[in-house]
């Protein structure tokens, strides 16, 4: 078979979206970030929104998001992103905002924003990446991080008497009653893609709809931040940090549709 | 004439910000300038003019909000009083460094710490050196009525957007808390349609992205970008606004600005009345400073009396525009204790005019 013969559009499995820049990704070799990212612009591409989305990177390892995706952006300082992005879902209510943020950035620093962008019910879209670690800052201690898990301020494994424990940010927004729709995903294998890509399009959906804020968690690994291979970080990650974190839709339609007590516990 | 109200210098910022077309307000409650918030939200703006007005969480998420929506490329402005500015001194080098137009009101509070809700003018280093990290500057004016609180919102906001720069009112609690006649400016229309091509709109097929950030890693970039905005601070100087009182034949000259020029210019009246020759500069803009006519004058005064509600700040940028050429004293009562124009006599005696 002829080379010209497979390319035909039919058979067209996967493209890669144009709102992608052609920079290329500042993140580790088997990051999820990456995966993300394309998932964020496929859906804007998708739904046709790019002239009317604003997005807000963060401050951490994708502070650099607008040099990767084709649309307007204004970088935030640390943990400020739901309060900028308030600011412009205001002055723009028609318009498609989104944050995307790492977990120091959202679950620590951040914590007041984004508790109240949640209980205003602010009506835009949060991606929050949880790898349970700082990544840019050379993979120290996030709220995230798992109780007996390293890092390189807890190099003897996060003690929860001294250092707290790990924060389930999450389950905690959706409770509030300003959220619709909370959901937990990953993006480490094929289907996990797949079911991301559709929470996210719900989530820029609620926006659309003005439901009120939609929150989608990926849990993500950091293989270099927590010294594995790829491969070892994405096994790591299911064995470790899904149970902690467990994967699905938290708050549908604004209604609870988990056990948080049990998931709380 | 316009309309006229008795208003507090407060609530003249917060109608002045609804009349002069204001795209949105945000902010959080703090002693003495809490009355700009509740005005804003009494006065039901978002059915005025559509202006949008929203108490934040806090002062971190108000000027975070500023940045945002200053960065859509409408017109945007917050408030706050001292402590509450520290806090906000983050977002506004983030402002300053994304070259975003904003209005920031400062209604000083005696300090340090949580200080006392009293008027003090001991935030003038804060305003005028930057106040946040990294080398940036504010365009800071200094309203002494509340008529000037008044007029300075629509100012401030031309300034603004000139400059590309964040723009400081720097009141204090005196001016803020007062009641004064004031004339409101005429209602200018919300312009909903100004569209800057470097704003967050979204991104047509016509046009690059735009992007909002303050974040430059290749040092010989951020090098080039604060070159530029040093050569911006530099080119304020033509907007220097100030007013002189008595001062064509002084032999000693007052400089004092906002609330304490209001007590100055009462001790020049009785001094003169006392056949003394006393003038009075008021500078309006605090940065960009006005070295000038402060350098003129130094050659015709015998010396200069720096008049603040603090421990001596502005003093320090009159002696670099008199450079040595004749004594320069300041006179204060830090932490909101007010001078009065007799205390201000007493001390151009006692540091002036010695057997004058």
């Amino acid at each position: 078979m002829d080379i010209k013969e497979i390319i035909q559009p039919e058979n067209l499995v996967h493209k890669r979206t144009p709102l992608m820049t052609d920079a290329t990704l500042s993140y580790c070799p088997g990051c999820g970030h990456g995966t993300a990212h394309h998932l964020v612009m496929e859906v804007i591409e998708e739904m046709g929104i790019q002239q009317d989305t604003i997005g807000i990177a963060p401050v951490g390892c994708s502070v650099l998001a607008y040099d990767f995706m084709d649309i307007d952006m204004s970088q935030a300082a640390h943990g400020r992103a739901p309060a900028v992005a308030t600011g412009i879902k205001r002055l723009w209510p028609e318009k498609y905002v989104f944050t995307y943020q790492g977990d120091g950035d959202l679950a620590a620093i951040g914590t007041a924003e984004t508790i109240h962008a949640c209980n205003r019910g602010e009506n835009i879209v949060i991606i929050f990446i949880n790898n349970g670690i700082y990544g840019m800052t050379g993979g120290q201690m996030a709220p995230t991080t798992l109780e007996g898990m390293k890092s390189s301020t807890t190099p003897y494994g996060r003690d929860a008497k001294q250092m707290g424990h790990p924060l389930k940010i999450t389950e905690l927004v959706a409770q509030l009653p300003g959220t619709y729709y909370v959901t937990r995903q990953a993006v480490h294998k094929a289907g996990n893609v797949r079911k991301t890509r559709k929470a996210i399009m719900k989530a820029f959906e609620v926006q659309r709809d003005k439901k009120g804020l939609a929150f989608v968690e990926i849990v993500s690994n950091c293989n270099s931040g927590w010294k594995m291979t790829p491969n070892e970080s994405n096994e790591w990650m299911e064995e470790h940090m899904f149970p902690f974190y467990p994967l699905g839709d938290i708050k549908v339609e604004g209604k609870i549709v988990k056990d948080l007590l049990k998931e709380l516990m | 004439m316009g309309e006229i109200q008795l208003m507090k210098g407060n609530e003249a910022v917060a109608e002045a910000a609804i009349r002069a077309g204001l795209d949105a307000y945000f902010g959080y409650p703090i002693t003495p300038q809490s009355e700009v918030l509740e005005y804003l939200t009494l006065q039901r703006p978002e059915e005025r003019t559509g202006m949008v007005v929203l108490q934040a969480e806090s002062e971190i998420a108000a000027i975070n909000m500023v940045y945002g929506a200053a960065g859509t490329g409408k017109k945007v402005m917050t408030s706050s009083s001292s402590p509450g500015i520290s806090l906000k001194m983050e977002g506004i080098s983030y402002i300053a460094g994304a070259e975003l137009p904003c209005l920031i009101v400062n209604v000083v509070r005696g300090g340090p710490g949580l200080g006392t809700i009293q008027p003090s003018q001991a935030d003038y280093f804060q305003a005028t050196k930057g106040g946040g990290h990294g080398d940036y500057r504010l365009l800071v004016l200094a309203p002494a009525s509340v008529q000037e609180m008044a007029d300075f919102v629509d100012k401030g906001m031309e300034l603004a957007f000139k400059y590309r720069n964040p723009v400081m009112i720097l009141s204090d609690g005196l001016i803020g808390q007062m009641m004064e006649k004031v004339e409101l400016p005429q209602q200018k229309e919300r312009v909903t349609e100004f569209d800057p091509s470097w704003a967050t709109t979204g991104k047509t097929p016509d046009r690059e992205r735009n992007i909002i950030t303050s974040l430059n890693l290749d040092p010989e970039k951020q090098y080039e970008h604060n070159m530029k905005l040093q050569e911006k601070y530099a080119r304020m100087k033509e907007d220097v606004m100030y007013e002189t009182f008595d001062c064509d034949d002084a032999e000693f000259l007052l400089v004092a600005y906002g609330s304490s020029a209001r007590i100055c210019q009462k001790a020049v009246n009785v001094a003169r009345s006392r056949g003394k020759k006393l003038g009075l500069l008021r500078p309006i803009t605090l940065f960009p400073f006005p070295t000038e006519i402060i350098a003129k004058l130094s050659r015709q005064v015998k010396g200069i009396l720096s008049a603040e509600l603090n421990a001596g700040q502005m003093v320090e940028d009159v002696r670099l525009a008199v450079n040595g050429r004749i004594p320069v004293y300041h006179y204060g009562t830090p932490g909101g204790k007010i001078y009065s124009p007799d205390d201000i006599l007493k001390a151009i005696d006692e540091k002036l005019m010695g057997g004058y």
